[in-house]
């Protein structure tokens, strides 16, 4: 199945200037599915999301067809086919 | 074409440089590199062509490590994540605390000190490093806990002499010492008080050390700004002696020694840890000329009253001209450097975000 990744602007220079990825995944693959294949062809978009025990930085948020994926099931949220994942970093600091 | 001092600065919110040619011109203060970052570690590495190496952290994205290699024009980074740690640990790198080149003789390895506490090691000029297992193994490790700014390796001192021999400097745990090349490690803290501690004070390990320096034409001997007290010694952290009389305060973080005279020490006091200010509210750098035995405060040039800032552990340092030009910076944003041993400052920058990390050095 096809899953497109929406990249912030900040974070593009890890993607060769790309907004959007358009990553193929097994069908039913998870969050986690995807940014472990993000770590191979990515991986330095990927260790900005991640730390290296793949947990999910605090304050990088997932937004799985429009819901934040901490309101899901998390790194094990479920993915459909033609689904959109959107990167938003959290408003915060000073 | 004339040398000229370059000044690392890191702060909270990014890096800045400095830099003064050597025609006795003012400083030109460039920055923010790396902005929104908080730069713990800098070094200028200057054992070949200069390199400069920053530890950064972004609260989103989390942290890693970058080097420039046209003096802080362009960074790179590698990417794959340049110090991580091993899955079977199953940790993950919180910061870089401290970014130190090996000595002369081991002219591509890098070490870094890193939270939580755990020393890295790099054999090829800072772009991939491995976990120094003998230190992150140690049986102690679970008694190490975290100070006010977290469980780190903040500092390291390999030996110039022979790179078999490294020492570390952590918060809390200690001085632990290898001289195998880090197979085994000791902890090496006879002599330093752990006044926290309800029964022994003068533990086997636990103390919380601030920060060590050493000359390098004198290994052996080591001062340590400690959580309360200051040390030296002279016999490679065997024994330490207490050196903070003569002080106004024995409490304090940064220490810093000259590398053209191991006799002569900086070092930035502050009341006490439940009073973290300058006595009086007076800038003032302490010297000693006579390694430690007596101590005078040096304010010409800096703010003698109505300062009630704090310079961190990695605030104050040393270039490697001769004599040598000391440097610190201040909790409050501003840096000063004195060309004179700490005679008399002149403010290189003012209100920039807490200063974290300086390192500065003839290029």
């Amino acid at each position: 199945m096809r899953i497109t990744l929406v990249i912030p602007r900040m974070l593009r220079s890890t993607a060769d200037g790309a907004g959007r990825l358009r990553l193929s995944l097994e069908e039913r693959a998870t969050l986690r599915q995807l940014l472990d294949e993000l770590a191979i062809s990515h991986p330095a978009l990927e260790r900005r999301l991640r730390d290296e025990t793949r947990t999910l930085r605090r304050y990088v948020n997932f937004y799985v067809d429009g819901t934040e994926c901490r309101a899901l099931d998390g790194a094990a949220t479920t993915l459909s086919d033609g689904a959109e994942v959107m990167i938003v970093p959290s408003v915060a600091g000073g | 074409m004339s040398s000229s001092v370059l000044l690392m600065i890191g702060t909270r919110k990014g890096l800045w440089l400095a830099r003064r040619n050597g025609d006795g011109g003012g400083w030109q203060v460039t920055g923010p590199q790396l902005p929104m970052t908080e730069v713990y570690a800098v070094a200028v590495d200057t054992r070949s062509a200069p390199r400069l190496l920053a530890g950064t952290e972004s609260p989103h994205f989390g942290p890693t490590l970058v080097t420039s290699d046209d003096l802080g024009h362009s960074w790179q980074e590698p990417d794959h994540a340049p110090i991580a740690f091993p899955a079977d640990t199953g940790t993950a790198l919180r910061r870089v605390w401290q970014i130190v080149p090996g000595p002369v003789s081991e002219p591509e390895v890098i070490y870094a000190g890193t939270q939580p506490s755990a020393l890295f090691r790099s054999e090829d000029g800072g772009s991939n490093y491995e976990l120094v297992r003998g230190l992150w193994d140690h049986p102690h490790r679970a008694e190490w806990f975290p100070g006010a700014g977290g469980q780190a390796v903040h500092t390291i001192l390999p030996d110039p002499r022979e790179p078999s021999r490294v020492l570390v400097g952590m918060s809390t745990g200690g001085v632990y010492r290898t001289v195998d090349g880090g197979s085994e490690w000791n902890p090496a803290n006879s002599g330093i008080r752990a006044y926290f501690m309800p029964e022994d004070e003068y533990p086997e390990f636990g103390q919380c050390v601030h920060k060590m320096a050493r000359n390098t034409s004198a290994p052996d001997r080591i001062y340590l700004q400690n959580h309360h007290g200051v040390y030296r010694s002279d016999d490679g952290a065997d024994t330490w002696e207490s050196i903070a009389e003569g002080l106004p305060a024995d409490f304090g973080f940064p220490i810093g020694v000259d590398p053209t005279d191991p006799d002569t020490v900086y070092t930035f006091p502050l009341v006490a840890d439940a009073h973290r200010f300058p006595p009086e509210g007076s800038c003032r750098i302490y010297r000693s000329r006579d390694a430690g035995r007596s101590w005078e405060g040096m304010g010409e040039g800096l703010p003698g009253e109505g300062f009630w800032s704090a310079v961190m552990r990695d605030a104050l340092c040393l270039d490697d001209a001769d004599p040598a030009g000391v440097y610190f910076g201040s909790r409050s944003g501003e840096v000063y450097a004195s060309s004179d041993r700490g005679e008399s400052w002149t403010l290189v920058a003012e209100h920039l975000p807490d200063v974290l990390s300086l390192r500065a050095a003839v290029v």
